[in-house]
């Protein structure tokens, strides 16, 4: 099994039972917690403008590449990479590491701000789930879902060229749904269900709030 | 909430994920996802494939100012956006569409009434109430057609369908659905066509109804 940072060791240890509230297990760097989730929880529950800086130097550079492949010129790239860092800071309560990567979180706010840039109108999305903020986060979930997120990788990295081309084609909005149809899944089953388990445990705490 | 057994396709939810999917159809797949929690985590799923290529992404070099102009820009406030909350039987992103406001309804005979929310050149969608017994406005078209129940129920050929259930329509179905007894059925439909609607008004008069 892989964890899901290149820049953090594989460990099989066994995960702590949870983190405190003031989430000190995760502020230290952690070889169990990828520097992104690391730096991403800072920003979410300290306001952590060095930790912003950390993520800024980590997503830029592949933002803009990411967005640069659907043909956007590198002026209005940088404009969109600024806008969604500035979406992570201010939206940073809506990150929940037990169902999401960080790196699943901003691609789907570059995604929908190049939308938003192109079609002038917002992109339908789908009602928040709130979490209660007394909840303690689970970090064998969060574990749980980097695992995945590194098997998926992993997946990704063995794909053959021309495979990995259609599937990034998929993902940087180039395909139709028709077009996706006829095309192979990626292996999301079993990610599917870990974040499943992460919605289930937030559905279960929104129902002792009401 | 009784069990949804009528789902979102991977190739739809992807698509919703990647931003690829016709404004109407992206309306009634945020619809069905604030109500299901397994489409939700399929969508979530979606998001982590397109963040794993995010992160393998080849990284172009950002110019220099541009990381201080960002921190700098930390404490500007931040442009207000409204949400729109769930309110009765309609999910957040139908309450969006009907900008905060109750539907306004329109007659298409019958008891049957309409409220488009949005249509143009990519499709349409609109809410659709029937009573009990009547026929949900025909599903003979060109494309591809959602419906998405929030009230009530129907049934058709394939099955019937609850609050919840999402039926995904191609042209090759030939399908009568029909709202069950019980209260109305209110349904959230979107299509990537004109509808034409033979079964229930002469074609000449479509271009009266706006359909
Ligand atoms: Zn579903």
């Amino acid at each position: 099994m892989l964890i899901a940072s290149l820049d953090t060791p594989p460990t099989l240890k066994p995960p702590p039972a949870r983190f405190g509230k003031d989430m000190t297990q995760v502020t230290k760097p952690s070889a169990q917690v990828s520097p992104q989730t690391t730096w991403m929880l800072l920003v979410r529950d300290q306001r952590d403008r060095d930790a912003f800086a950390m993520l800024f130097d980590y997503f830029a550079p592949r933002l803009k590449g990411f967005i640069m492949r659907s043909g956007t010129g590198t002026g209005q790239a940088e404009e969109i990479v600024q806008e969604v860092m500035l979406t992570v800071w201010r939206k940073s309560a809506q990150f929940d590491p037990e169902r999401a990567q960080v790196s699943a979180w901003i691609y789907q706010i570059a995604r929908n701000r190049q939308i938003d840039v192109i079609r002038k109108e917002n992109r339908p999305m789908p009602e928040e789930l709130a979490e209660d903020p007394e909840t303690e986060p689970d970090a064998g979930q969060i574990l749980a879902v980097e695992q995945e997120a590194g098997a998926l990788k992993k997946a990704l990295s063995l794909l053959k060229p021309d495979q990995r081309e259609i599937i990034e084609k998929a993902y940087l909005g180039e395909l139709t749904h028709q077009e996706i149809r006829t095309q192979t899944g990626l292996p999301l089953g079993t990610i599917k269900s870990r974040i499943r388990l992460g919605l289930e445990r937030l559905r279960h705490e929104l129902k002792d709030m009401r | 909430m009784t069990a949804i057994n009528h789902h979102i396709s991977d190739d739809l939810l992807a698509a919703y994920a990647a931003g690829t999917l016709p404004h109407p159809y992206a309306v009634v797949v945020a619809a069905h996802i604030s109500l299901c929690l397994d489409c939700r985590a399929g969508f979530e799923a979606h998001q982590m494939a397109g963040g794993a290529l995010l992160e393998a992404a080849n990284s172009e070099a950002v110019s220099g100012n541009l990381k201080n102009s960002t921190l700098a820009l930390l404490d500007a406030p931040a442009p207000v956006e409204k949400t729109y909350a769930r309110s009765g039987v309609y999910p957040g992103p139908v309450m969006e569409a009907l900008k905060g406001k109750p539907p306004r309804w329109k007659s298409l005979g019958l008891g049957v009434r309409q409220c488009i929310l949005s249509g143009d050149r990519e499709g349409s969608v609109r809410l659709l109430y029937i009573p009990p017994g009547q026929a949900v406005p025909d599903h003979s078209h060109n494309g591809l057609e959602l419906t998405l129940v929030l009230q009530g129920s129907f049934s058709d050929e394939t099955g019937r369908f609850g609050v919840g259930d999402l039926e995904i329509a191609d042209q090759d179905l030939e399908h009568t659905p029909i709202a069950d007894a019980g209260p109305p059925c209110i349904c959230l439909a979107a299509t990537d066509a004109p509808l034409r609607f033979n079964a229930l008004l002469p074609r000449l008069l479509q271009p009266l109804f706006k359909i």
